[in-house]
Protein backbone atom coordinates (compact mmCIF):
# COMPACT_ATOMS: atom_id res chain seq x y z
CA UNK A 1 0.00 0.00 0.00
CA UNK A 2 1.45 3.29 -0.72
CA UNK A 3 1.16 6.15 1.34
CA UNK A 4 -1.53 8.61 0.44
CA UNK A 5 -0.22 12.18 -1.21
CA UNK A 6 -1.84 15.10 -0.56
CA UNK A 7 -3.56 16.40 -3.49
CA UNK A 8 -2.15 20.08 -4.71
CA UNK A 9 -3.02 23.21 -2.12
CA UNK A 10 -3.81 20.43 1.48
CA UNK A 11 -2.99 22.36 4.11
CA UNK A 12 -0.83 20.96 6.53
CA UNK A 13 -2.88 22.16 9.47
CA UNK A 14 -5.27 19.15 8.75
CA UNK A 15 -2.75 16.49 9.99
CA UNK A 16 -2.57 17.50 13.52
CA UNK A 17 -6.69 16.99 14.32
CA UNK A 18 -5.97 13.42 11.88
CA UNK A 19 -3.63 12.70 14.68
CA UNK A 20 -5.61 13.91 17.58
CA UNK A 21 -8.22 11.66 16.52
CA UNK A 22 -6.44 8.78 17.13
CA UNK A 23 -4.72 9.94 20.36
CA UNK A 24 -7.76 11.48 21.88
CA UNK A 25 -9.11 8.05 21.44
CA UNK A 26 -6.41 5.66 22.29
CA UNK A 27 -5.84 7.68 25.33
CA UNK A 28 -8.85 6.42 27.12
CA UNK A 29 -6.62 3.19 27.95
CA UNK A 30 -5.14 5.55 30.83
CA UNK A 31 -9.05 5.74 32.35
CA UNK A 32 -9.49 1.46 32.52
CA UNK A 33 -9.92 1.82 36.33
CA UNK A 34 -13.13 3.65 35.46
CA UNK A 35 -13.72 -0.37 34.45
CA UNK A 36 -11.99 -2.29 37.87
CA UNK A 37 -14.76 -1.50 40.47
CA UNK A 38 -18.04 -3.17 37.89
CA UNK A 39 -15.96 -5.08 36.35
CA UNK A 40 -14.77 -6.85 39.87
CA UNK A 41 -18.67 -6.90 41.26
CA UNK A 42 -19.83 -8.04 38.43
CA UNK A 43 -17.85 -11.03 37.61
CA UNK A 44 -16.31 -11.52 41.15
CA UNK A 45 -12.98 -10.46 39.99
CA UNK A 46 -9.89 -9.60 41.89
CA UNK A 47 -8.28 -6.15 41.93
CA UNK A 48 -5.08 -8.03 40.27
CA UNK A 49 -7.32 -9.75 37.99
CA UNK A 50 -9.32 -6.84 36.42
CA UNK A 51 -6.19 -4.69 35.60
CA UNK A 52 -4.74 -7.38 33.67
CA UNK A 53 -6.88 -6.29 30.21
CA UNK A 54 -5.01 -2.53 30.77
CA UNK A 55 -1.89 -4.23 31.60
CA UNK A 56 -1.60 -6.62 29.00
CA UNK A 57 -2.70 -3.72 26.43
CA UNK A 58 0.57 -1.90 27.67
CA UNK A 59 2.59 -4.52 26.78
CA UNK A 60 1.39 -5.00 23.61
CA UNK A 61 1.31 -1.13 23.23
CA UNK A 62 5.52 -1.70 23.56
CA UNK A 63 5.49 -4.51 21.84
CA UNK A 64 3.84 -3.55 18.41
CA UNK A 65 4.96 -0.02 18.58
CA UNK A 66 8.49 -1.73 18.32
CA UNK A 67 8.05 -4.31 16.10
CA UNK A 68 5.29 -2.82 13.86
CA UNK A 69 7.14 0.58 13.18
CA UNK A 70 8.79 -0.55 10.28
CA UNK A 71 5.46 -1.57 8.97
CA UNK A 72 3.96 1.44 9.62
CA UNK A 73 6.68 3.17 7.89
CA UNK A 74 6.36 1.34 5.00
CA UNK A 75 2.91 1.33 4.18
CA UNK A 76 2.01 4.75 5.64
CA UNK A 77 -0.21 6.65 7.97
CA UNK A 78 -3.29 5.91 6.96
CA UNK A 79 -2.71 2.34 6.95
CA UNK A 80 -1.71 2.47 10.42
CA UNK A 81 -4.54 4.96 11.59
CA UNK A 82 -7.08 1.78 10.01
CA UNK A 83 -5.52 -1.15 11.72
CA UNK A 84 -5.51 1.29 15.02
CA UNK A 85 -8.73 1.98 14.08
CA UNK A 86 -10.17 -1.80 13.83
CA UNK A 87 -8.17 -3.17 16.48
CA UNK A 88 -8.86 -0.63 19.19
CA UNK A 89 -12.52 -0.42 18.23
CA UNK A 90 -12.89 -4.37 17.74
CA UNK A 91 -11.16 -4.93 21.18
CA UNK A 92 -13.78 -3.23 22.33
CA UNK A 93 -16.40 -4.94 20.64
CA UNK A 94 -14.68 -8.50 21.76
CA UNK A 95 -15.01 -7.61 25.47
CA UNK A 96 -18.75 -6.37 25.29
CA UNK A 97 -19.39 -9.75 23.70
CA UNK A 98 -17.18 -11.12 26.90
CA UNK A 99 -19.43 -8.73 29.41
CA UNK A 100 -22.73 -9.82 27.87
CA UNK A 101 -21.69 -13.41 28.32
CA UNK A 102 -19.54 -13.16 31.34
CA UNK A 103 -16.43 -14.43 29.81
CA UNK A 104 -13.85 -12.51 31.44
CA UNK A 105 -10.98 -14.13 28.92
CA UNK A 106 -12.71 -12.10 25.81
CA UNK A 107 -12.55 -8.86 27.62
CA UNK A 108 -8.78 -9.85 28.11
CA UNK A 109 -8.24 -10.91 24.53
CA UNK A 110 -10.34 -7.92 23.30
CA UNK A 111 -9.22 -4.99 25.04
CA UNK A 112 -5.89 -6.39 26.06
CA UNK A 113 -4.28 -8.02 23.09
CA UNK A 114 -6.02 -6.52 20.36
CA UNK A 115 -6.64 -3.12 21.55
CA UNK A 116 -2.97 -3.03 22.67
CA UNK A 117 -1.95 -3.78 19.67
CA UNK A 118 -4.05 -1.07 18.20
CA UNK A 119 -2.72 1.36 20.92
CA UNK A 120 0.65 0.72 19.93
CA UNK A 121 0.04 0.97 16.42
CA UNK A 122 -2.22 4.07 16.44
CA UNK A 123 0.49 5.97 18.71
CA UNK A 124 3.35 6.01 16.42
CA UNK A 125 0.36 6.57 13.54
CA UNK A 126 1.28 9.81 13.07
CA UNK A 127 4.68 10.79 14.24
CA UNK A 128 6.48 10.67 11.19
CA UNK A 129 3.91 12.48 8.70
CA UNK A 130 3.45 15.85 11.14
CA UNK A 131 7.17 16.14 11.39
CA UNK A 132 6.99 15.66 7.27
CA UNK A 133 4.45 18.06 6.94
CA UNK A 134 6.16 20.75 9.65
CA UNK A 135 9.87 20.71 9.39
CA UNK A 136 10.08 24.04 10.78
CA UNK A 137 8.17 22.65 13.98
CA UNK A 138 8.66 19.16 14.21
CA UNK A 139 8.34 19.49 18.46
CA UNK A 140 5.47 21.59 18.42
CA UNK A 141 3.59 19.03 15.80
CA UNK A 142 4.14 16.04 17.84
CA UNK A 143 3.68 17.85 21.00
CA UNK A 144 -0.21 17.97 19.81
CA UNK A 145 -0.45 14.39 19.35
CA UNK A 146 1.13 13.24 21.92
CA UNK A 147 -0.80 15.99 24.40
CA UNK A 148 -3.69 14.12 22.56
CA UNK A 149 -2.77 10.74 24.41
CA UNK A 150 -2.85 12.40 27.69
CA UNK A 151 -6.19 14.19 26.50
CA UNK A 152 -7.78 10.82 25.66
CA UNK A 153 -8.00 9.96 29.83
CA UNK A 154 -9.40 13.01 30.42
CA UNK A 155 -12.32 12.80 28.17
CA UNK A 156 -12.71 9.13 28.75
CA UNK A 157 -12.75 8.61 32.65
CA UNK A 158 -15.96 11.36 33.20
CA UNK A 159 -17.74 10.26 29.54
CA UNK A 160 -16.93 6.59 30.59
CA UNK A 161 -18.10 6.89 34.37
CA UNK A 162 -21.59 8.73 33.28
CA UNK A 163 -22.10 5.79 30.53
CA UNK A 164 -21.95 3.01 33.17
CA UNK A 165 -23.98 5.30 35.97
CA UNK A 166 -26.79 5.13 32.91
CA UNK A 167 -26.60 1.73 31.73
CA UNK A 168 -26.10 0.32 35.61
CA UNK A 169 -22.78 -1.54 36.36
CA UNK A 170 -24.11 -4.96 36.35
CA UNK A 171 -23.01 -7.23 33.11
CA UNK A 172 -25.38 -6.19 30.47
CA UNK A 173 -24.78 -2.49 31.35
CA UNK A 174 -20.85 -3.21 31.20
CA UNK A 175 -21.25 -4.99 27.76
CA UNK A 176 -23.61 -1.67 26.21
CA UNK A 177 -21.07 0.69 27.75
CA UNK A 178 -18.31 -1.47 25.83
CA UNK A 179 -20.64 -1.24 22.61
CA UNK A 180 -20.78 2.45 22.65
CA UNK A 181 -17.35 2.76 23.03
CA UNK A 182 -16.18 0.52 19.98
CA UNK A 183 -18.74 2.05 17.86
CA UNK A 184 -18.38 5.57 19.16
CA UNK A 185 -14.14 5.26 18.66
CA UNK A 186 -14.26 4.15 15.25
CA UNK A 187 -16.76 6.64 13.87
CA UNK A 188 -14.39 9.60 15.67
CA UNK A 189 -10.95 7.89 14.27
CA UNK A 190 -12.68 7.73 10.62
CA UNK A 191 -11.56 11.15 10.34
CA UNK A 192 -7.67 10.99 10.95
CA UNK A 193 -8.31 8.13 8.43
CA UNK A 194 -9.65 10.11 5.80
CA UNK A 195 -7.88 13.21 6.46
CA UNK A 196 -3.92 12.16 6.98
CA UNK A 197 -1.99 12.75 3.64
CA UNK A 198 1.73 12.60 3.61
CA UNK A 199 2.98 16.14 1.79
CA UNK A 200 3.64 15.90 -1.59
CA UNK A 201 7.10 17.21 -1.83
CA UNK A 202 10.01 17.46 0.04
CA UNK A 203 9.43 20.99 0.91
CA UNK A 204 6.01 21.25 1.89
CA UNK A 205 6.52 24.66 3.37
CA UNK A 206 8.21 27.66 1.74
CA UNK A 207 11.80 28.83 3.66
CA UNK A 208 10.88 25.97 6.16
CA UNK A 209 13.75 23.10 5.79
CA UNK A 210 13.78 19.79 3.52
CA UNK A 211 11.93 16.64 4.93
CA UNK A 212 15.36 15.11 3.26
CA UNK A 213 17.78 17.57 4.99
CA UNK A 214 20.37 15.94 7.25
CA UNK A 215 21.22 12.62 7.76
CA UNK A 216 18.68 9.67 7.23
CA UNK A 217 18.98 6.33 9.49
CA UNK A 218 16.99 3.43 9.26
CA UNK A 219 15.41 1.73 12.24
CA UNK A 220 17.40 -1.14 11.71
CA UNK A 221 20.80 0.87 11.73
CA UNK A 222 19.90 3.31 14.47
CA UNK A 223 19.05 0.71 17.05
CA UNK A 224 23.01 -0.30 16.72
CA UNK A 225 24.17 3.21 17.40
CA UNK A 226 25.08 4.62 20.55
CA UNK A 227 23.17 7.95 20.04
CA UNK A 228 19.56 5.84 20.27
CA UNK A 229 20.63 4.09 23.45
CA UNK A 230 21.82 7.53 25.09
CA UNK A 231 18.13 8.44 24.54
CA UNK A 232 16.37 5.80 25.30
CA UNK A 233 18.45 6.11 28.83
CA UNK A 234 17.06 9.70 29.00
CA UNK A 235 13.69 8.59 28.16
CA UNK A 236 13.57 5.72 30.47
CA UNK A 237 14.82 8.02 33.54
CA UNK A 238 12.91 10.84 32.73
CA UNK A 239 9.24 8.50 32.55
CA UNK A 240 10.74 6.62 36.20
CA UNK A 241 11.42 10.10 37.97
CA UNK A 242 7.59 11.47 36.18
CA UNK A 243 5.80 8.12 37.49
CA UNK A 244 7.59 8.15 40.58
CA UNK A 245 5.34 10.76 41.59
CA UNK A 246 2.17 9.93 39.57
CA UNK A 247 1.76 6.25 40.70
CA UNK A 248 1.37 7.85 44.45
CA UNK A 249 0.33 10.62 44.59
CA UNK A 250 -2.98 10.97 46.45
CA UNK A 251 -1.06 9.03 49.28
CA UNK A 252 1.87 10.86 49.31
CA UNK A 253 0.60 14.31 49.67
CA UNK A 254 -1.46 12.76 52.36
CA UNK A 255 1.07 11.20 53.96
CA UNK A 256 3.74 14.29 53.64
CA UNK A 257 1.01 17.15 55.18
CA UNK A 258 -0.16 14.49 57.79
CA UNK A 259 0.97 15.64 60.91
CA UNK A 260 0.68 19.42 60.24
CA UNK A 261 -1.77 21.45 61.02
CA UNK A 262 -3.16 21.84 57.52
CA UNK A 263 -3.88 17.89 56.78
CA UNK A 264 -4.90 17.16 53.26
CA UNK A 265 -8.04 15.60 52.69
CA UNK A 266 -9.39 12.56 50.72
CA UNK A 267 -11.19 14.58 48.07
CA UNK A 268 -8.55 17.37 47.71
CA UNK A 269 -6.11 14.66 47.34
CA UNK A 270 -8.11 13.35 43.82
CA UNK A 271 -7.64 17.33 42.96
CA UNK A 272 -4.16 17.35 43.10
CA UNK A 273 -3.91 13.92 41.12
CA UNK A 274 -6.07 15.75 38.61
CA UNK A 275 -3.98 18.76 38.51
CA UNK A 276 -0.55 16.75 37.94
CA UNK A 277 -3.04 15.21 34.55
CA UNK A 278 -2.89 19.10 33.63
CA UNK A 279 0.43 19.53 34.41
CA UNK A 280 1.76 16.05 32.45
CA UNK A 281 -0.42 17.41 29.43
CA UNK A 282 0.32 21.18 29.50
CA UNK A 283 3.86 20.12 29.12
CA UNK A 284 3.50 18.21 26.27
CA UNK A 285 2.66 20.72 24.13
CA UNK A 286 4.22 23.55 25.97
CA UNK A 287 7.74 22.37 26.15
CA UNK A 288 7.53 19.97 23.42
CA UNK A 289 7.00 23.53 21.63
CA UNK A 290 9.92 25.37 23.40
CA UNK A 291 12.35 22.42 21.91
CA UNK A 292 11.74 23.95 18.99
CA UNK A 293 13.53 27.22 20.07
CA UNK A 294 16.21 26.05 22.25
CA UNK A 295 17.18 22.72 20.44
CA UNK A 296 16.46 19.27 21.97
CA UNK A 297 19.41 19.07 24.03
CA UNK A 298 18.76 21.90 26.16
CA UNK A 299 15.38 20.84 27.02
CA UNK A 300 16.48 17.52 28.38
CA UNK A 301 19.18 19.24 30.32
CA UNK A 302 16.30 21.32 31.52
CA UNK A 303 14.23 18.22 32.38
CA UNK A 304 16.23 16.14 33.83
CA UNK A 305 18.75 19.10 35.55
CA UNK A 306 15.78 20.88 36.86
CA UNK A 307 13.73 17.72 37.50
CA UNK A 308 16.23 16.81 39.83
CA UNK A 309 16.40 20.25 41.71
CA UNK A 310 12.55 19.98 42.43
CA UNK A 311 12.99 16.43 43.59
CA UNK A 312 15.79 17.68 45.80
CA UNK A 313 13.41 20.98 47.18
CA UNK A 314 10.33 18.53 48.09
CA UNK A 315 13.04 16.10 49.66
CA UNK A 316 14.19 18.56 51.83
CA UNK A 317 11.55 21.56 52.05
CA UNK A 318 8.55 19.63 50.91
CA UNK A 319 6.83 18.49 54.13
CA UNK A 320 6.80 22.70 55.49
CA UNK A 321 5.29 24.39 52.59
CA UNK A 322 2.46 22.76 50.87
CA UNK A 323 2.70 25.13 47.90
CA UNK A 324 6.12 24.20 47.33
CA UNK A 325 5.46 20.82 47.49
CA UNK A 326 2.75 21.33 44.75
CA UNK A 327 4.55 23.78 42.70
CA UNK A 328 7.44 21.24 42.29
CA UNK A 329 5.46 18.00 41.66
CA UNK A 330 3.18 19.94 39.00
CA UNK A 331 7.23 21.10 37.55
CA UNK A 332 8.34 17.45 37.75
CA UNK A 333 4.91 16.03 35.67
CA UNK A 334 5.14 18.80 33.14
CA UNK A 335 8.76 17.52 32.09
CA UNK A 336 7.21 13.85 32.28
CA UNK A 337 4.70 14.90 30.23
CA UNK A 338 7.39 17.01 28.00
CA UNK A 339 9.88 14.29 27.82
CA UNK A 340 7.61 11.82 25.83
CA UNK A 341 6.33 14.79 23.65
CA UNK A 342 9.64 16.10 22.65
CA UNK A 343 11.83 12.48 22.12
CA UNK A 344 10.34 12.32 18.66
CA UNK A 345 11.80 15.16 17.21
CA UNK A 346 15.16 14.48 19.25
CA UNK A 347 15.03 11.27 16.62
CA UNK A 348 14.46 13.29 13.97
CA UNK A 349 17.17 15.79 14.66
CA UNK A 350 19.45 12.27 14.95
CA UNK A 351 18.24 10.06 12.24
CA UNK A 352 16.18 12.13 9.75
CA UNK A 353 12.65 11.88 8.67
CA UNK A 354 13.09 8.38 6.95
CA UNK A 355 12.13 5.82 9.50
CA UNK A 356 11.33 8.32 12.58
CA UNK A 357 8.64 6.65 13.34
CA UNK A 358 9.76 3.34 13.62
CA UNK A 359 12.77 4.24 15.87
CA UNK A 360 10.38 6.10 17.67
CA UNK A 361 8.48 2.82 18.19
CA UNK A 362 11.13 0.85 19.14
CA UNK A 363 12.26 3.29 21.75
CA UNK A 364 8.96 2.83 23.26
CA UNK A 365 10.49 -0.41 25.29
CA UNK A 366 12.62 2.43 27.15
CA UNK A 367 8.95 3.53 28.79
CA UNK A 368 8.06 0.25 29.21
CA UNK A 369 10.78 -0.35 31.57
CA UNK A 370 10.43 2.90 33.07
CA UNK A 371 6.67 1.67 33.78
CA UNK A 372 7.31 -0.96 35.82
CA UNK A 373 10.98 0.39 37.48
CA UNK A 374 9.24 3.78 38.54
CA UNK A 375 6.33 2.18 40.68
CA UNK A 376 8.40 -0.71 41.72
CA UNK A 377 10.89 2.19 43.32
CA UNK A 378 8.54 3.92 45.03
CA UNK A 379 5.76 1.70 46.43
CA UNK A 380 8.78 -0.99 47.41
CA UNK A 381 10.92 1.84 49.53
CA UNK A 382 7.62 2.76 50.90
CA UNK A 383 6.53 -0.68 52.32
CA UNK A 384 9.76 -1.08 53.78
CA UNK A 385 9.47 2.51 55.66
CA UNK A 386 6.21 1.96 56.93
CA UNK A 387 7.73 -1.58 57.83
CA UNK A 388 10.41 0.25 60.38
CA UNK A 389 8.02 2.32 61.88
CA UNK A 390 8.22 5.32 60.05
CA UNK A 391 5.37 7.75 58.58
CA UNK A 392 4.66 10.84 57.07
CA UNK A 393 7.31 12.41 54.84
CA UNK A 394 9.97 10.11 56.01
CA UNK A 395 8.33 7.26 53.29
CA UNK A 396 9.53 8.96 50.15
CA UNK A 397 13.14 10.46 51.34
CA UNK A 398 14.96 7.29 49.71
CA UNK A 399 12.77 7.10 47.02
CA UNK A 400 13.56 10.89 45.78
CA UNK A 401 17.36 10.37 46.47
CA UNK A 402 17.06 7.35 43.89
CA UNK A 403 14.84 9.63 41.26
CA UNK A 404 17.59 12.25 41.56
CA UNK A 405 20.25 9.48 40.99
CA UNK A 406 18.32 8.52 38.28
CA UNK A 407 17.82 12.04 36.71
CA UNK A 408 21.60 12.30 37.11
CA UNK A 409 21.96 8.97 34.62
CA UNK A 410 19.65 10.21 32.31
CA UNK A 411 21.23 14.09 32.31
CA UNK A 412 24.76 12.39 31.43
CA UNK A 413 23.32 10.20 28.81
CA UNK A 414 21.98 13.23 27.35
CA UNK A 415 25.71 14.81 27.30
CA UNK A 416 26.74 11.69 25.51
CA UNK A 417 24.85 12.76 22.41
CA UNK A 418 27.05 13.42 19.77
CA UNK A 419 25.48 13.55 15.32
CA UNK A 420 25.49 10.07 14.19
CA UNK A 421 28.11 9.01 12.41
CA UNK A 422 28.30 9.22 8.56
CA UNK A 423 28.86 5.68 8.32
CA UNK A 424 25.46 4.29 9.63
CA UNK A 425 23.93 7.47 7.44
CA UNK A 426 21.93 5.68 4.23
CA UNK A 427 23.61 7.02 0.40
CA UNK A 428 22.28 9.82 -1.15
CA UNK A 429 18.95 9.14 -2.92
CA UNK A 430 20.48 9.57 -6.41
CA UNK A 431 23.05 6.96 -5.42
CA UNK A 432 20.27 3.86 -6.00
CA UNK A 433 19.27 2.71 -9.35
CA UNK A 434 19.69 -0.42 -10.73
CA UNK A 435 18.89 -4.53 -10.16
CA UNK A 436 21.65 -5.03 -8.73
CA UNK A 437 21.58 -2.13 -5.52
CA UNK A 438 22.74 -3.02 -2.18
CA UNK A 439 20.58 -2.92 0.76
CA UNK A 440 21.68 0.59 1.78
CA UNK A 441 21.04 1.55 -1.50
CA UNK A 442 18.07 -0.26 -1.56
CA UNK A 443 16.73 2.04 1.41
CA UNK A 444 17.96 5.34 -0.25
CA UNK A 445 15.55 4.33 -3.07
CA UNK A 446 12.62 3.77 -0.48
CA UNK A 447 13.65 7.10 0.60
CA UNK A 448 12.61 8.36 -2.53
CA UNK A 449 9.08 6.17 -2.92
CA UNK A 450 7.94 7.69 0.67
CA UNK A 451 8.32 11.13 -0.97
CA UNK A 452 7.10 11.09 -4.47
CA UNK A 453 8.18 13.78 -5.58
CA UNK A 454 11.68 14.39 -4.15
CA UNK A 455 13.86 13.82 -6.90
CA UNK B 1 7.19 21.48 -6.39
CA UNK B 2 5.33 22.37 -9.45
CA UNK B 3 1.78 23.42 -10.80
CA UNK B 4 -0.21 20.39 -11.64
CA UNK B 5 -3.19 22.55 -13.06
CA UNK B 6 -3.99 26.03 -13.52
CA UNK B 7 -6.87 26.13 -11.26
CA UNK B 8 -6.17 27.32 -7.85
CA UNK B 9 -6.75 24.48 -5.13
CA UNK B 10 -9.87 24.59 -3.68
CA UNK B 11 -10.85 26.43 -0.37
CA UNK B 12 -10.00 23.99 2.33
CA UNK B 13 -10.85 26.32 5.24
CA UNK B 14 -14.22 25.11 6.30
CA UNK B 15 -12.46 21.37 6.33
CA UNK B 16 -10.05 22.81 8.40
CA UNK B 17 -12.52 24.47 10.97
CA UNK B 18 -14.70 21.58 10.88
CA UNK B 19 -11.47 18.99 11.79
CA UNK B 20 -10.71 21.48 14.57
CA UNK B 21 -14.20 21.26 15.75
CA UNK B 22 -14.24 17.68 15.97
CA UNK B 23 -11.15 17.33 18.05
CA UNK B 24 -11.82 20.46 20.08
CA UNK B 25 -15.48 19.68 21.62
CA UNK B 26 -14.34 16.47 23.59
CA UNK B 27 -11.04 17.83 24.66
CA UNK B 28 -12.79 20.83 26.12
CA UNK B 29 -14.89 18.70 27.56
CA UNK B 30 -12.24 16.51 29.00
CA UNK B 31 -10.41 19.54 30.19
CA UNK B 32 -13.49 20.92 31.58
CA UNK B 33 -13.85 18.03 33.95
CA UNK B 34 -10.45 18.43 34.82
CA UNK B 35 -10.62 21.51 36.02
CA UNK B 36 -13.68 20.77 38.42
CA UNK B 37 -11.79 18.11 39.82
CA UNK B 38 -9.33 20.16 40.03
CA UNK B 39 -10.56 22.89 42.11
CA UNK B 40 -11.09 20.42 44.68
CA UNK B 41 -7.77 20.69 45.91
CA UNK B 42 -7.99 24.17 47.02
CA UNK B 43 -11.59 23.27 48.41
CA UNK B 44 -12.00 20.21 50.03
Amino acid sequence: MSPPVAPPGWSRWLVPPAALSVHLSIGQAYAWSVFKPPLESALGLSGTQSALPFQLGIVMLGLSAAFGGTLVERNGPRWAMTVALVCFSSGFLLSALGAATEQYWLIVLGYGFVGGIGLGIGYISPVSTLIKWFPDRPGMATGIAIMGFGGGALIASPWSAQMLESFGSDNDGIALAFLVHGLTYAVFMTLGVLLVRVPRTEKPVEGAPSILAGPQVSARQAVRTPQFWCLWVVLCMNVTAGIGILEKAAPMITDFFKDTSTPVSVTAAAGFVALLSAANMAGRIGWSSTSDLIGRKNIYRVYLGVGAVMYALIALFGDSSKPLFILCALVILSFYGGGFATIPAYLKDLFGTYQVGAIHGRLLTAWSTAGVLGPLIVNWIADRQEEAGRSGAALYGLSFVIMIGLLGVGFVANELVRPVDARHHIPAPSAASGNSATPSEKESADVQRQQPESA
Amino acid sequence: MSSDSSQSPPDRRGLIAFAWVWVGVPLVYGVYELVQKATQLFTG
